[in-house]
């Protein structure tokens, strides 16, 4: 085959069969440790406890699964709106294996309790060296592809992705700074309030830019082509791209209201929170509106159902992340239940839904075949999701209310009305609906397997061939 | 204490939060001025990607934009209320300590009173009186919980407090001294000066003292080492002494555990144990109540 003619499909192929794969390992921990909250009795010896199996979960979920997600599609977008093969081959089959035995590394040590104690970064020194040199060859491939373009401008798509590279970069590196004791064994060079401070500066913008602004990256590609219609407003992007990036950076500080951190930098914390809801809506608007002329396609099309709710859930934990920030509704929402259903409203209603409908679209184009095995699978696979995230976060968002409440709520002579335990027991019923939706979930996902092996078996790998520049890209 | 080492760095925060503040709301001023006049058609903006990829240029919607406004005029008036900028204390002087101790001081004053009724009643009567015990059991299922359990029936390596069994006394007086005062317990660790055998010996002896099956031999043994050793704290007849918190041996009660493996564990290793104090941090009106609840625990069923 002439590789100079065609699309490196071969890596975005195998980065979408992992996206699958990891999106069900991932999430059948998230159901565990759901179940181990209502039948604690589910707690087997260390290496299958809650307090190891968590960070497993959340490790598997963003950086596997929606990892993949988004290495397979920024390969995939950044050649096809450039014109060209990706840069290299081999640098590009470097990313995919060596991401994988990251996650194959995660897989191991957290179990077995090696940590480096931070969320979302719990992964030891020696992996960590490891994702910073497959992240520079990421970057060096898809950098070096934007570079040697054949289209004069960079689509809106590359910018998110672009950016999401480059902060990610700059996330993991400054975070991750440690001095090892021992191979399995660092601890952080920062200390205290600045640690914190560190950390969550790491934490939130692994939000802001590994989920959302890789995502609306994917947003901007996936969307527009299976509604068939352009962007709504250039524009839009222009001025929500450049506010996003920047107000992002100063979220952090909400994560740790009312503690040690001074003053000042909780007041910014705040304040940037709430700028930043106009710029986020800016892609949920972007998003939604581009699809004004083909609103009858979301009747039976549903791949763009998983798309259009995924926004409409982009849109509302953009909104209840700016208002949990506010000091006043903080003192209420933290630390309670509230927060984990706010982030799952992101992680499964848009993270989630954007990617399994961005494989849905891409899976049979890398396997030569029209569409999916089988659309009735996916309308099941999009009802069962639905009806999984609503459960999920319906119950949290009672459950943590409840709870904040619950803390707070004072006797006549000033004491608590309740003690902890309390607040505890009476959170049960809504871990159980909690544990269903996850459940339901990840029933869709084994849906999407299947579906997904349907295709690959009766298809085959396909590398599309590398068209003309066309007249008006120039 | 200020938050900066050098007054530089409060500058600079000041400084990079009022451009940035300024440059997005100049980036949508400058570009919120195109609108679409009645029946003008919407142009893509003529740039096309991967065959069918092209943007209209909308103008940015008005509602939208009202909202980045205000969000904006928001963080700014925040900002000057409240301390963010730098070294700036914000014109109205809040501190997250400030709230703190002016919340502290509302309840106290609110609360303090009702606690302070008691404290001219005798410990007793105030046992004696349902009220005064639910708001002591309140005081306890909040600061005492975690230890003593929800039950107050304790558990490994924190007392029992219901069953009249007690390590430094269980008049009013004492409870009273080891809420205000804390305790620290210790029991050193004999496990290298004994070796094993000799631990084993006593460990039995300790289990014989409570009419637990044992080993006679070594309880023999032990006896001797008991004798010489132990008995300094826990009395010839292993009684123990309540002055220095030594447990009684005889009575089948055990803090950690009544088990040859267990007893065998405590001689070796020695144990360590602290109460908290709590008189900073309740005062004395609380400490009073708390004392009398957990005088009550073990008394008023007796004086029914």
């Amino acid at each position: 085959m002439d590789t100079q003619s065609t699309y490196n499909y071969k890596v975005v192929r195998q980065f979408s069969i992992m996206t699958v794969v990891w999106g069900i390992v991932g999430m059948l921990v998230g159901v565990i440790i759901a179940a181990q909250l209502v039948w604690p009795e589910l707690n087997f010896g260390p290496w299958f406890h809650y307090g190891r199996l968590r960070p497993l979960h959340t490790n598997a979920v963003i950086f596997a699964f929606g990892g993949c997600a988004l290495f397979a599609t920024s390969y995939y977008v950044v050649q096809r709106t450039c014109n060209v093969r990706l840069i290299s081959d081999k640098l590009a089959a470097f990313t995919f294996w060596g991401w994988q035995l990251v996650i194959v590394l995660a897989a191991i040590t957290l179990p077995l309790g090696i940590t480096a104690g931070k969320e979302y970064a719990e992964l030891e020194w020696p992996i960590d060296i490891l994702i910073t040199v497959i992240w520079v060859v990421y970057a060096i491939v898809f950098f070096g592809t934007l570079a040697i373009r054949k289209v004069k401008h960079i689509y809106v798509a590359n910018w998110f992705y672009g950016a999401f590279i480059l902060a990610v970069a700059l996330l993991h590196v400054v975070n991750s700074l440690a001095i090892p004791v021992s191979l399995t064994k660092s601890y952080s060079i920062y200390a205290g309030a600045v640690d914190a401070m560190v950390q969550w500066w790491y934490g939130h913008n692994a939000v802001g830019f590994f989920l959302t602004a890789a995502f609306l990256g994917m947003m901007y590609y996936f969307v527009p082509k299976q509604a068939g219609r352009p962007v709504y407003s250039y524009r839009l992007s222009v001025v929500h791209f450049w506010a996003l990036i920047f107000t992002y950076m100063w979220a952090g500080p909400h994560h740790l209201h009312y503690t040690a951190l001074p003053d000042w930098t909780q007041s910014l914390g705040m304040a940037f929170s709430l700028v930043l809801l106009a710029p986020s809506w800016g892609g949920m608007i972007n998003g939604i509106m581009t699809l004004s002329g083909a609103w009858h396609k979301l009747r039976t099309d549903p791949v763009l159902k998983f798309l259009v709710v995924s926004l409409s859930f982009y849109g509302m934990s953009t909104f209840e992340g700016p208002m949990m920030s506010i000091k006043t509704v903080n003192a209420l929402s933290h630390y309670t239940d509230w927060t984990v259903g706010h982030v799952h409203s992101g992680a499964l209603g848009w993270v989630a839904f954007i990617s399994i409908g961005s494989m849905y679209y891409l899976l049979p184009r890398l396997f030569g075949r029209d569409s999916m095995h089988s659309v009735k699978l996916i309308e099941a696979h999009f009802w069962l999701a639905t009806v999984g995230v609503v459960l999920y976060i319906a119950s949290l968002w009672i459950a943590g209310v409840m709870q904040g409440l619950m803390w707070r709520a004072l006797n006549a002579d000033g004491t608590l009305t309740y003690s902890f335990v309390e607040a505890v027991k009476a959170s049960y019923p809504y871990l159980f609906v909690r544990f269903l939706g996850g459940f339901l979930f990840l029933s869709g996902m084994l849906l999407m397997a299947y579906n997904t092996f349907r295709t690959v078996a009766a298809g085959r790998p396909v590398d599309a061939k590398i068209p003309a520049v066309t007249a008006h890209a120039h | 204490m200020s938050d900066f080492v050098s007054d530089f760095w409060g500058v600079y925060i000041a400084v990079v939060v009022i451009v940035g503040l300024v440059g997005l709301t100049f980036l949508l001023f400058s570009q919120s001025k195109t609108t679409v006049k009645k029946g003008e058609e919407v142009q893509i903006t003529g740039h096309i990607w991967d065959d069918d990829l092209a943007e209209y240029n909308n103008p940015l919607p008005r509602w939208w934009m009202l909202m980045f406004y205000l969000t904006l005029i928001f963080a700014a008036v925040y900002l000057v209320l409240y301390p963010g900028l730098g070294t700036w204390k914000g014109i109205r002087g809040w501190t997250s300590v400030g709230q703190y101790k002016e919340e502290k001081a509302v309840a106290e004053a609110k609360y303090q009173p009702l606690y302070d009724k008691y404290l001219k009643q005798d410990i007793k009567a105030v046992a004696a009186d349902p009220e005064a015990q639910a708001m002591g059991k309140r005081l306890f299922q909040t600061y005492c919980v975690q230890c003593h359990g929800s039950d107050a029936r304790g558990a490994k390596g924190f007392p029992n407090l219901t069953d009249n069994d007690w390590l430094y006394g269980g008049d009013a007086k004492t409870i009273h001294t080891t809420i205000a005062g804390g305790r620290q317990g210790q029991m050193p660790a004999f496990g290298a000066a004994f070796g094993e055998e000799k631990v084993k010996d006593v460990a039995n002896y300790a289990m014989s003292l409570s009419g637990k099956k044992h080993d006679a031999d070594r309880a023999a043994r032990g006896k001797e080492t008991f004798a010489a050793i132990c008995s300094a704290c826990h009395g010839a007849d292993g009684k123990g002494n309540q002055a220095m918190g030594a447990p009684n041996l005889t009575d089948n009660v055990w803090l950690y555990g009544g088990t040859e493996k267990t007893i065998i564990e405590t001689v070796t290793n020695g144990r360590n144990n602290q109460m908290p104090a709590w008189k900073d941090f309740l005062g004395d009106g609380k400490v009073h109540l708390l004392t009398a609840y957990v005088y009550g625990l073990s008394n008023n069923a007796k004086a029914q």
